[in-house]
Parts: structure tokens; sequence; C-alpha cells
């Protein structure tokens, strides 16, 4: 007996939306064993990072902080993954996009504004666009593939905020430690709610999955994004340019996710320092596909996995879990999704023995 | 039914094939005897693929029987028929670029020999037959030619007992042709059937014994090629059963719409055709046909027409005397040129979008659809409300997904999105490929009416029955060049002449040659 894959005729549209709901609650399952088996107590590891966070009223505040910015990357990046752009360099597009707003941050130090902050999340924009830029062009004009060059621009970006940070950007004031200047009140995001740590980039990232909503189902942008995911020869047939595909989908995901850098240095950060490059740009990998490449199921799939930091921080606390396990249940969820998405598409049939040449009368005309 | 000393090598008895809505091969009969040279003749679509199929193991029919050397077998997969004495060379080559002829050879063997002993086998084949091929070569450097060599060796280190060849030539130099015919031949004197499927007449003439002819799935004649005249083989594949042509007399164009001047376009692959000097000119009220056989840059030209491939000279193309050569696909619409390539699905149409949606990817601009990079969907909608009611697509509404549509409909509805546009100029392919024979009947109805409005129209097609019907004007494609325009009035007069310009044969010299070694 045999096994092979074959694929369904058509995928059901329930399984579409089931499939990641699937994808965490097996996650939960799977975790939670395999953790108790390495000799941790695995389901209250589970239980304190996926569940935890929803019932202490007070956690809710620090799942806004951390979903912000993987909703605002995700929906950039969903943009390029819908056109089969595949950029996964979204972590050096947001730290280019934090070193720019700072850029312009470090020039008006002395000043006050109302027109600082955006000046800097323009800057962010345009510093995010322009490091995308660079896959694009070697995409278009030399044909490299943009997965190798997002993703080895990563450790560019990382280096250059290094340089800056432990050399000409340093702060006189800080006694050594590679770190800019604080930010002044005039440079940083405010808060949306007194009282709470939830700043504007909240309200900013629901803002973003609305318009980036609207976009990709009204515009010509989002339509010419959706014929070219689906069907590029049809894209070329109704008049829609391949390399401008690619040049739209990086600049839209290296500008989001450049527009998320500045709003977290300008906010929970204040200023940069090494170790601002938190993983949110591959983190929101996972975001976008458990939410579907659809800007309303990342906003959902981007608290899901602000859940996991906040709680996988808590378990830190509360039963010694160490933090990496966070990295784990992430991969996990985007393992099974994508193995989920495969049986949606797929089934495994059992292929019958054939008997190879058979010279004989009798099976000479049933062999349909 | 054979008392003859001898059997045949291979026997097909009423060999029937049935895909969902197709019937592949009715009853086909097909005999082979040993150490002859078999041609297996007929247009595309006529079943001759499926039937090859079966012989060598990929699939299996839903009736008849086959023998081999008298004795009834089945051939369940393509290692049995290879155990049997089955080889077969591909039209496309299934080699890696990056490997060596040897390596490549010894992938494509069942049994495993030892690189040494592989060599060694490999140039005594290459000796015995006077082919020249290095076993170190990498691929990727070799000729296409050299390249069906190695496919050659590969199937002849089986010894076989048949061996067949699958259009050889068609990728092939005239030299290159010659070599084949000459290893073929000695195959054949050594007692190696060969079983050559070939629509080129003179090919066959020259090389074949017999033929086998199929149409629409039938057996239609079994034949002497050397006996035939290109002419009355071309017959029997087309069919002689053509419709009267019904043009009122006195019919007259208007003014040039498209013009088409030395278009040339390099080819884009290996088994890509490039399109050479190609010139034609389509006035107000015409239907222009190209006929030829598939493979011969139809593709290339409709892609060349349409903007998806722009040209480097603005003067190539002409749209109601505006240059267009370097437009793309959007530009050219607005400049009156539509197009409808022959595959729906993934080009004409994306098949998980909506109807509303797939109306979008191609009218937008000359419609409205569109206002400061906003898509209007309620103009998307009605416009295709007005496609599905004015040809009748059998659809739910603008909210169908194009891949819930039937082939037919489907097609209806995308004929029906670019007429109803009113183009000045409609290049379509393949229009009636796959449709209904009323779905077909009111698609033709359409494009006739279009014409009579005033646009100019440009039809690519196999069926010659179909544009010997519908066009006022025919020319042939064949290996990327075009024929000069015929009437067809005239071109019916001489569907000889059609038949041997899709066969290959170029010019009037070879047609006077053969008619004068007819007569």
């Amino acid at each position: 007996m045999r096994l092979k894959f074959e694929k369904r005729p058509e995928a059901s549209t329930a399984m579409l939306y089931l499939t990641p709901v699937a994808a965490v609650l097996i996650t939960m399952a799977l975790g939670g064993v395999v953790f108790s088996l390495i000799g941790f107590d695995g389901f209250g590891a589970v239980r304190e990072i996926f569940i935890s966070p929803l019932v202490n009223a007070y956690k809710w505040q620090d799942l806004a902080v951390k979903a912000a910015p993987l909703v605002i990357i995700a929906v950039g990046l969903s943009i390029g993954y819908r056109a089969n752009v595949w950029n996964i360099g979204a972590e050096g597009q947001y730290i280019v996009g934090a070193l720019a707003g700072t850029g312009v941050a470090l020039l008006t130090h002395q000043m006050s504004g109302f027109w600082i902050l955006p000046a800097m999340m323009l800057a962010g924009v345009l510093g995010g666009m322009a490091w995308a830029s660079i896959p694009a062009f070697l995409r278009t004009r030399l044909q490299v593939n943009e997965i190798l060059t997002t993703l080895m621009l990563t450790y560019v970006a990382v280096y250059i905020l290094n340089y800056l940070v432990f050399g000409p950007w340093k702060s006189p004031t800080s006694f050594g430690q590679p770190q800019t200047v604080l930010f002044s009140p005039s440079q940083s995001l405010p808060y949306l709610i007194a009282g709470t740590v939830v700043r504007w980039n909240a309200l900013i990232a629901v803002v973003v999955v609305l318009v980036a909503w609207f976009v990709m189902t009204r515009s010509v942008f989002g339509f010419q994004i959706r014929v070219v995911g689906s069907a590029p020869q049809a894209a070329r047939h109704g008049g829609f340019s391949a390399d401008r595909t690619v040049w739209l989908a990086l600049l839209a995901g290296g500008g989001l996710a450049g527009f998320a850098g500045i709003l977290e240095a300008a906010g929970p950060f204040g200023h940069l320092i090494p170790q601002f490059p938190t993983n949110y740009g591959f983190t929101a990998i996972i975001v976008a596909f458990l939410g579907r490449l659809h800007p309303v199921g990342i906003l959902i799939a981007g608290l899901v996995l602000a859940l996991t930091f906040v709680g996988g921080e808590m378990a830190q606390t509360t039963i010694a879990l160490p933090f990496p396990a966070v990295g784990v249940f992430q991969a996990m969820m985007l393992f099974l999704l994508l193995a989920g998405d495969f049986f949606v598409r797929y089934r495994l049939v059992r292929v019958k023995p054939k008997s190879e040449t058979a010279p004989a009368a009798e099976t000479s005309t049933e062999a349909a | 039914m054979n008392n003859r000393a001898e059997p045949y090598r291979l026997e097909l008895t009423g060999i029937t094939k049935r895909f969902p809505g197709v019937l592949a091969n009715d009853n086909v009969s097909l005999h082979v005897k040993a150490g002859e040279i078999h041609a297996l003749l007929g247009e595309n679509g006529a079943g001759k693929s499926t039937l090859v199929k079966m012989i060598y193991g990929i699939m299996a029919p839903d009736a008849g029987a086959i023998e081999w050397d008298g004795a009834p077998i089945a051939i369940n997969n393509p290692r049995a028929a290879r155990r049997l004495g089955i080889g077969m060379v591909f039209q496309h080559f299934s080699l890696f670029e990056a490997m060596t002829v040897l390596e490549n050879i010894a992938l494509g063997l069942d049994a495993k020999l030892s690189p040494r002993e592989l060599e060694a086998r490999v140039r005594e084949v290459l000796k015995q037959y006077g082919l020249s091929l290095d076993p170190h070569r990498v691929v990727s450097t070799l000729s296409v030619g050299e390249r069906q060599r190695i496919e050659i060796v590969r199937a002849l280190l089986l010894n076989p007992k048949l061996l067949i060849m699958d259009e050889p030539t068609s990728v092939l130099t005239p030299q290159e042709v010659e070599q084949l015919f000459i290893v073929l031949r000695q195959l054949a004197k050594e007692g190696c059937s060969i079983l050559y499927i070939s629509h080129k007449l003179h090919e066959i003439k020259a090389l074949c014994e017999t033929a086998t002819i199929l149409r629409g799935g039938r057996f239609v004649a079994e034949c002497d090629p050397r006996r035939e005249t290109s002419k009355s083989m071309a017959e029997l594949m087309i069919g002689a059963s053509l419709k009267e042509i019904q043009r009122s007399p006195g019919r007259h164009f208007g003014e040039a719409k498209l013009v088409v001047r030395r278009l040339s376009v390099p080819a884009a692959g290996h088994f890509d055709i490039p399109l050479r000097d190609i010139g034609f000119t389509v006035r107000a009220g015409e239907i222009f046909g190209i006929a030829g056989v598939a493979g011969n840059g139809q593709n290339a030209l409709l892609l060349a027409l349409s903007g998806e491939v722009t040209s480097p000279d603005s003067g190539a193309i002409a749209v109601d005397g505006a240059r267009v050569g370097r437009l793309g696909a959007k530009a050219r619409r607005l400049k009156g040129m539509a197009s409808v390539p022959e595959e729906r699905n993934g080009h004409a149409a994306v098949p998980e979008f909506t109807l509303a949606d797939n109306s979008i990817l191609t009218a937008r601009d000359r419609l409205g659809m569109v206002i400061t990079g906003l898509i209007r969907p309620g103009v998307a909608r009605a416009y295709t409300g007005k496609v599905i009611d004015a040809f009748s697509v059998k659809a739910l509404g603008a909210g169908s997904t194009a891949g819930s549509l039937s082939g037919g409909n489907l097609q209806k509805y995308i004929m029906g999105r670019e007429i109803l546009q009113r183009p000045s100029v409609l290049v379509v392919s393949q229009p009636t490929w796959g449709v209904d024979a009323g779905a077909a009947a009111a698609i033709h109805q359409a494009l006739i009416d279009l014409a009579a409005a005033g646009s100019a129209i440009v039809v690519i097609s196999q069926d010659l029955d179909e544009l010997l019907s519908l066009c006022d004007t025919i020319a042939v494609i064949n290996e990327g060049r075009l024929s000069p325009a015929m009437a067809v009035a005239d071109a019916d007069a001489d569907i000889e002449k059609i038949g041997l310009l899709m066969g290959g044969i170029h010019g009037e010299s070879h047609l006077a040659a053969e008619a004068a070694h007819a007569a």
C-alpha cells in the first residue's frame, strides 16, 4: 500500500477560516504536551501564555502595546504576500525606519513644535521604503530573489543601528552606555489613555487596518495586487506591469514596517538602543499568515501573537518558563497553520498497488 | 483477423478513451508491422497524443484491445512498456540542464549500470547509428538537435522493438531532420518499428510507408503516403466536410484599422517560435483569419498584438493610424485594441475572481469603472450584467466566480466582455476551443455583427472549418512566418494551398511541383 496526496476539487471556504483557529488550539495542546515531556509545567505554561493575559484586565493594555507594531508591519507584508512578493526583511525595514525618524529627532532636539512628530513619522516611512527599494531594484533589474535580499539586508540594518548608537549618535550624557539621547516630549508619541501604557500607535494600527482594507477591496492598486497574486498572466493581459507590482508591494511593506519602527522608537522606547530590534518584523510574518493576509484577520492575529509575548513574560516569572519558549509556540503556530492549509487543499489517498505487465487476456480490457 | 504468417508488432483494435466532456479516442484501430515506419497523422486535438499515451502505458483505454506480437496484453505503466521494448521520444525533453549527457541518460534508465559500462554502451550506440554526441558535455551547452539525440540514445539503449517519435522535427533544423531520418531508416531496416507522429506532410511522404489518419478522435483512413499527394492527405486530415461559405458578393471594407508591418519577436525559450517579419492589414468590417498548426507562433502573435509583449518598433503595429508597437496592453486598449487569448483560465480571466472583477480586468479604463484610482463596483456589476444578458451566459450573476462557469459559458462571457466594449480592433485566439456547438454559433454571430458594425477582427484558429466559414481573408502562420493574405472566396477553391502552407511548404514552386507530381 502506498499513500499519495491528491488535490481536492474545491477547497472548503469554512475550512479556510477554521484552520487558523485550529492551528492556535492545536499549538496549545501540542505545546502543553511537549513542554511537559521536557520537564516543565507544560499546561501551566499554556495557561499562563494563552489564558492569563486575557483574564487579567491590567494586562490588556500590554496586549495593545505589543499588538500595534505587529499589526502595522503585518498589514504591509500581507500586501506583498498577496502579490507573491516575499518580503521577509520587515525587521530591517523597521530598524531603518526607526533610524530615519530618530535622525530627524536628533536634528530637531533643541526645537519644539507640533510638526516634529509628523516629520519623524514621515522620515520613518521613507526610511523603510528606501530600505525595501534595494530588493525591489535588484529583483526588477537583475532578477535577484527578494527573499534573500530582504533577509540579508536585515543584518545590515542591525549593524548600522549598532554603529550609530555606539558611535556618532551616542548620547554625551549616557556615561558610555550605547544609546541616543532621550526624545523630547514633542518627539514622543503621546498616550492615548491617560494612566495607561497605551499610546497613539494602538489607534494608528486600527486606522492602518481600516485603510488597508478599503485600499485592497476598492482601489485599482488593491485589485492589481490581487490579480498579480492569483494569475500573473491575467494581470499582464489586463495591462498591469509585473515590475511595477513588485515595486509597489515592497514599498508598501517597507513603508509600513518603517512606520512601525519610528512609532516604537518614539513610543515605548523613547530613544534608540542596541536592543531596539525585538523581532517584531519576523513575528509579523506569522501574524500576516495567521490573519489570512486580510487586514481584519491580521488585527485579530496580531492580538493573538501579542498574547504569546505578554503571556510569555508572565510565564517567565510565575513558572520560570524560559522566554525562548514563546518562540517555540509561535513557530509551532505557523507550522501548524501551513500544514493545515496544505490539508485544506490536498487530501491523502491510498494508491492501489498495480500489477506490472500482465501478459494475460483477462486483464487486457479492464485496466481503466 | 490476421492470418498472416507474421503477426503485427502492435495491433490496436477498437480503442476508446473518454475524458470528462470529450471522446478523445473513439473506436480507433492501428496496425504497425515489424520494421515499418508508420505515420500517425492528424490535426491538433485529433487524438494522436491520447492514443500514444495508451500505447506507452501513461493512460489506460476505456475499451479496446492491444496486441503485441500477436499476444493480447495490458500496458499498465511506462516501465512495463519499456520492458516490452517500446521506447518513446517526447516532443518536450526531460533533461537536467546542469548535468552531463551521460548523467542524464543514467537517470532515465530502469536498469542500474556502472558509469563505465554505461559509457561503453552509449558510445557503441552512437557509433552504430553515426550519431555525434559527446557523453561528457553538459546539457546546457547543447543545441536542441543534440538534446533530442540524448533522448533517442536513451530509447535505443533498450533495444526497442517499437520507437514512438512525437513530432520530433518540430524543433529541428532541416539538416538535423535529414540526420534523424537516416537514423530512423537504419533502425527500421534492423527490424525496429517506428510510430512517427507528425502533421508535416512532406516529411511523412519522404519517410513513412504507411499512415494512419485520425480526425476528431476517430480513425479516418490508412494509406500509403508515397502513393498519396499532400493534398489528398490534407483533405483526409482536415475533413472534406467543409461548409459552404456564404459571403454577400460586393461586400466592401472600410479604411485600414489594423496595420502590422515587419513585426518580429524573438523566441522566449527553446520551444518557443520567434515571429519573423509578420505583415498584414485588416480593414474596417473585415474578419481576418490566421490558420496554422499549433505551436507555429500563434501564441507569440497574440501576445505581440495584445501588447502583453511589446515591440521595440513603434511602427510595427498601428491601430486606427496610431502607432502602438511600444505601448503595453492597457495603453493599446485605450487606443481601441481588444484581445482574447486562447487560455481562458488564468489568462483571459482569473478563475477565483467574480465576473464583475473580471470585467474590471480588461474593461476598467474604457468604460469608466475607475475614478481617481478607486473602483466603482456598481459600474462593473452593471456592465457584467449586460454581458451576461447579451450573450446568454449561464451564471447566477455578476457575483459568480469565473471558475464556477463551464468552459463554453466562460468563453461567451469573455467574448462578450470584449465585444461590448466596441473595440476598433479585436484579436481573438481559438474563439470556440472546447465550446459546444450552440455557444460556438453565438460567438461566431457576435463576431460577424461586430465586424458589420465597422470593427476589424483577427481570428487565430487551428480549426480551418471555423476560419473558412467566418473569415473574409485568410493567411497561414508556419514557423513564425505569415503567408500572404488570400481572399476566402479564392482560398476555398484552394484548400490544398492552405493545407500545404499549414504543413510547411512555402512558395508557389513547391505547389507547382506537387501538382505536377499528382497529375
